[in-house]
């Protein structure tokens, strides 16, 4: 049988190592795309998929996220001049939450750093930056980058009973596993990577392994999963469970400083309230004089976590230091309705100095082709939102 | 001797609500409960290895969400999960298939009747537009229609206010809707029988009325009014199972200060010289306090644990005539494994939540019509709900439990008392009917618990097993609930409250009932008021 060319061939979507089972379960067609890879908004229902994060277990797609393989003598050397964090501290089979900044100290990026041996490591985050990695590795004799961005392929799986479905799964004192570690399994002819990381801050794990294999790892997950709760979950559920977390989101909380056309679009770590991110102790950091000066002079913005009065999502609201909304003074970069925490929550941009004051956020919503506008309070929350005890405990309990 | 501010007199959510406010406002507050645990109606207990039971109420929707983030029961362990569909299933194998998403439940019930496909999306917009009015009342005090006090006029212009927003033709079809009955108001958008008796469901759950019955229209909307997350008429699962909101209410409450002490049945509120100083346990202690409220309904408040001669005239009789006729079962069922229903789409979303075992409007009244005659159903109306695949806390993995509703039962049957063999039948006929629409069903079983109305009665509290403290009748409700003139959450003994669901606006798990309460004794303790005012989407 042949069949008919599809058209526009060169313009479709690269499918993930997962699309074949993807496909069944998205009777919505609500695809979107990243980095190249068709990408699921929703699988069934985008709140449903939310609660799975919350209440059951399920799998994000993070194949399309860029991989970076870094090796040689140099590549901590290389890594450590690259982020601002201390990557000599990084010990084997760990992870770390790192961002890279330009020499004027704006964020590139964020991601996560894998150390998978001596001279080993992984780099994985949101956007190419294979050209900056290159460049990073100037002056430097032994280190070696390579995208391994379509070799891997990878899921997120995360919620309360992502755990027990690994131990059925047969990997067993996956309970021992601590946050950031990392753990191997010899899985089918080839091995099965786990670490104890995520983007919702619940108890949850992200598996990596050779894209050849990846029907096999889903299909024996989604078998142990079936009585535990499995169900894909997409880009939507994924932004609510993040922002709960109170973790940044480019293109929502930062703009990637190599891609910023309007002067100081972009963020600095201090402005995103990444300060803890950022090592003076550190000689050499790509960033480093641009940062410390703004860590004497303070930031001019800051990054919060809102607390806000009402149940209408604050999006795209304005802050004001007053309740007739005279001054402005930040503005919101998520917001939502918290179904877990039952409050109305947002991530804001506020002017360092006014962070102290009364905070008001004027919210702009519809109701059947009318617009109407509310000014509701707004208060400060150092912590994440949602934080249960689980994610961090080893072992973390069966839900 | 030690004197409390306040006795609350049992810890249903009603009662842990008002304590947990009147604490929160600085009182020294103790909450007594029969029972050696909390929870009342709103309860989970483990009573099969690894099953634990949403034992009485199984579903969430009217809890007041201000309440939820006022007292922040998310931290105390409360959490919501919406179920996104149900099911219906008509006498000879139909079924119809209730989706949450928009387009998908338009194809399905247009496949079904294309009538109907239109025809429920007016009646979802006429139900919401009554709703938007019954909702703003949930969290405010009855206004007494004769009373010329300022807040009573406030409130009621405040009433007249919002009806009149409605426009002048709504407000006829308005008050035609308070006193209709189910089928009379469904006719009016629908067609399809099965349709329409999935809809009639809610207009009879909990209450001896039929679909027929006037009054049962209002009942639907009580049942529609609640929202999860603010989707307007969603239901929800408590992870953990219902008594996860009562222990979260219990874990606030213990918070601002308040004690609870469960295995402390009340034998008497003690009133001296016309107040009311305290509660004697059934044990002889005698505990003391200003003032003392009643979270029992109203006819075992002044029946059961008052002194008739402590009662002006006319109370006791009220009380003893205040309707509540109860009229369901609960069975809950541990399984092995999931039922299969014959019909039901093979969709993991659709065929484990509510499954409504109906058949029609025509075997709906039949079954009411047993009720009548004093014997529970012989083909009853069952609504199951399988809370364990949602909830990973409540049975072991691959195992399940199911929530079965029944109505109707009695209260009390034509055939003399309730015994276990009786009670055992009544479980029987209900299993018997499960196995006809699930075959295999018997199979899966590992244990049930069978309630009656008498159970319910015996071990919860509730008169006649009546789900509601007292039927949702619209002689029995706003400023008549639970009598005329009591409607304010004041009894007629001095210091003495209600605060259950006796009380506006009623049964359900909403909590406003013993929020509106708090407010209303610290307003007469001269205190600062604690309690949030409602926080309503529609706004």
């Amino acid at each position: 049988m042949t069949s008919k060319p599809l058209k526009f061939a060169d313009e479709q979507l690269k499918r993930s190592p997962f699309y074949e089972r993807q496909v069944e379960l998205n009777p919505r067609d609500a695809w979107s795309a990243w980095n190249g890879y068709k990408h699921a908004n929703f699988y069934y229902d985008e709140q449903y998929e939310y609660f799975c994060i919350r209440n059951l277990c399920g799998t994000y797609d993070i194949t399309a996220m860029q991989k970076y393989i870094v090796t040689g003598d140099d590549a901590e050397s290389m890594l450590d001049r690259l982020v601002t964090r201390d990557m000599t501290k990084l010990r084997e089979n760990r992870v770390t939450y790192v961002v890279w900044c330009t020499d004027a100290g704006r964020v590139i990026d964020d991601g996560t750093v894998f150390k998978l041996g001596p001279q080993k490591y992984m780099l994985t985050c949101g956007s190419p930056c294979i050209a900056w990695l290159r460049k990073a590795c100037f002056g430097y004799n032994d280190v070696h980058v390579e995208d391994a961005s379509d070799n891997i392929a990878a899921l997120a799986f995360q919620g309360p009973t992502s755990c027990e479905t690994l131990k059925e799964m047969g990997l067993s004192g996956i309970e021992t596993l601590k946050p950031f570690g990392i753990m191997t399994f010899p899985f089918k002819d080839t091995e099965l990577m786990v670490s104890r990381t995520g983007f919702t801050g619940d108890l949850g794990y992200e598996l990596w392994v050779d894209a050849a294999h990846g029907l096999d790892l889903w299909d024996d997950l989604y078998a142990a999963g079936e009585n535990y709760g499995i169900q894909p979950f997409g880009e939507g559920a994924l932004n609510m469970a993040r922002l709960e977390a109170g973790f940044i989101m480019p293109y929502m909380e930062f703009n990637e400083a190599l891609k910023t056309v309007h002067f100081e679009h972009d963020q600095t770590p201090f402005e995103l309230d990444l300060g803890w991110l950022v090592d003076f102790k550190k000689p050499r950091f790509n960033g480093r004089a641009a940062l410390l000066a703004e860590k004497k002079r303070g930031p001019k913005y800051t990054l919060c976590k809102l607390d806000i009065e009402g149940n209408k999502p604050a999006e795209e609201s304005e802050i004001y230091s007053d309740k007739g909304c005279t001054k402005k003074i930040g503005y919101v970069t998520s917001a939502m309705w918290s179904p877990v925490v039952k409050a109305s929550i947002a991530l804001a941009m506020i002017e360092t100095k006014h962070m102290d004051g009364e905070l008001f956020a004027e919210i702009y919503y519809s109701k059947e082709l009318r617009s109407y506008s509310k000014v509701a309070k707004c208060t400060i929350k150092k912590k994440p939102f949602w934080a249960p005890a689980r994610a961090k405990a080893t072992p973390p309990g069966p839900y | 001797m030690k004197k409390y501010d306040a006795i609350i007199i049992g810890a249903g959510h009603n009662g842990i609500t008002n304590a947990a406010y009147l604490a929160k406002a600085g009182l020294d507050v103790l909450v007594v409960e029969k029972n050696d645990y909390i929870g009342g109606g709103a309860v989970s207990r483990e009573l099969h290895n690894g099953f634990t039971y949403s034992n009485c109420s199984y579903v969430c929707s009217m809890m007041r969400q201000a309440i939820i983030r006022d007292l922040d029961l998310p931290k105390h362990g409360m959490m919501v999960i919406p179920y996104p569909g149900a099911l219906a299933m008509g006498e000879n194998g139909e079924v119809f298939h209730s989706y949450s998403n928009d387009e998908v439940a338009y194809n399905h019930t247009r496949g079904v009747s294309p009538h109907d496909a239109d025809g429920l999306m007016r009646l979802f917009a006429d139900l919401s537009r009554y709703a938007q009015v019954i909702r703003k009342t949930l969290m405010r005090t009855p206004p007494d229609p004769t009373s010329f006090k300022p807040r009573d006029i406030k409130e009621l212009l405040f009433l007249a206010k919002e009806f009149w927003k409605l426009g002048e033709r709504e407000i006829y079809e308005y008050v035609r809707f308070f006193t209709m009955s189910a089928a009379d108001f469904l006719d009016e958008y629908l067609e399809n029988d099965l349709i329409k008796a999935y809809m009639a469901v809610s207009g009879i759950i909990g209450t001896a009325l039929g679909v027929y019955s006037p009054g049962s229209a209002y009942i639907l909307l009580h049942h529609v009014m609640g929202d999860v997350d603010g989707n307007l008429g969603a239901w929800g699962l408590a992870r953990g199972g219902m008594g996860s909101i009562s222990k979260a209410l219990e874990g606030a409450a213990k918070e601002y200060g308040a004690e609870i002490r469960t295995g402390a049945p009340v034998e008497k509120i003690i009133v001296k010289k016309g107040k009311a100083v305290g509660v004697a346990l059934e044990n002889g202690e005698e505990l003391m306090s200003n003032i003392v409220v009643s979270n029992l309904d109203a006819k075992r408040t002044f029946t059961k644990i008052m002194d008739r001669n402590d009662l002006p005239e006319g109370i006791y009789e009220k009380a003893n005539n205040f309707k509540f006729r109860g009229s369901s079962g609960k069975v809950n069922i541990a399984l092995s494994g999931l039922p299969k229903f014959k019909g039901a789409a093979e969709n993991p979303f659709i065929n484990r939540s509510s499954t409504y075992l109906i058949g029609s409007m025509k075997s709906m009244e039949k079954a009411y019509d047993c009720w009548k005659r004093g014997r529970w159903s012989d083909d009853p109306i069952v609504e199951t709900v399988l809370p364990s695949p949602w909830d990973p806390t409540v049975a072991p993995p691959g195992q399940h439990w199911m929530s079965c509703f029944v109505q109707y039962c009695p209260a009390e049957l034509a055939d003399g008392p309730w015994t276990p063999e009786k009670r055992d039948a009544f479980g029987a006929t209900v299993i018997n009917k499960i196995e006809r629409y699930a075959p295999g069903f018997k199979e899966l079983i590992l244990h049930t618990e069978i309630r009656t109305p008498h159970e319910i009665e015996q071990e919860v509290g509730l008169t006649e097993g009546n789900i509601f403290q007292g039927e949702l009748t619209i002689d029995q409700l706003l400023f008549n609930r639970p009598f005329p003139g009591y409607a304010q959450y004041r009894m007629p003994v001095k210091n003495m409250y209600m605060c259950g669901s006796s009380t506006h606006p009623g049964g359900g798990v909403s909590s406003a009932c013993g929020a509106n309460a708090a407010r209303e004794i610290l307003m007469d303790l001269g205190k600062v008021n604690t309690v949030p005012e409602d926080d309503c989407y529609d706004d």
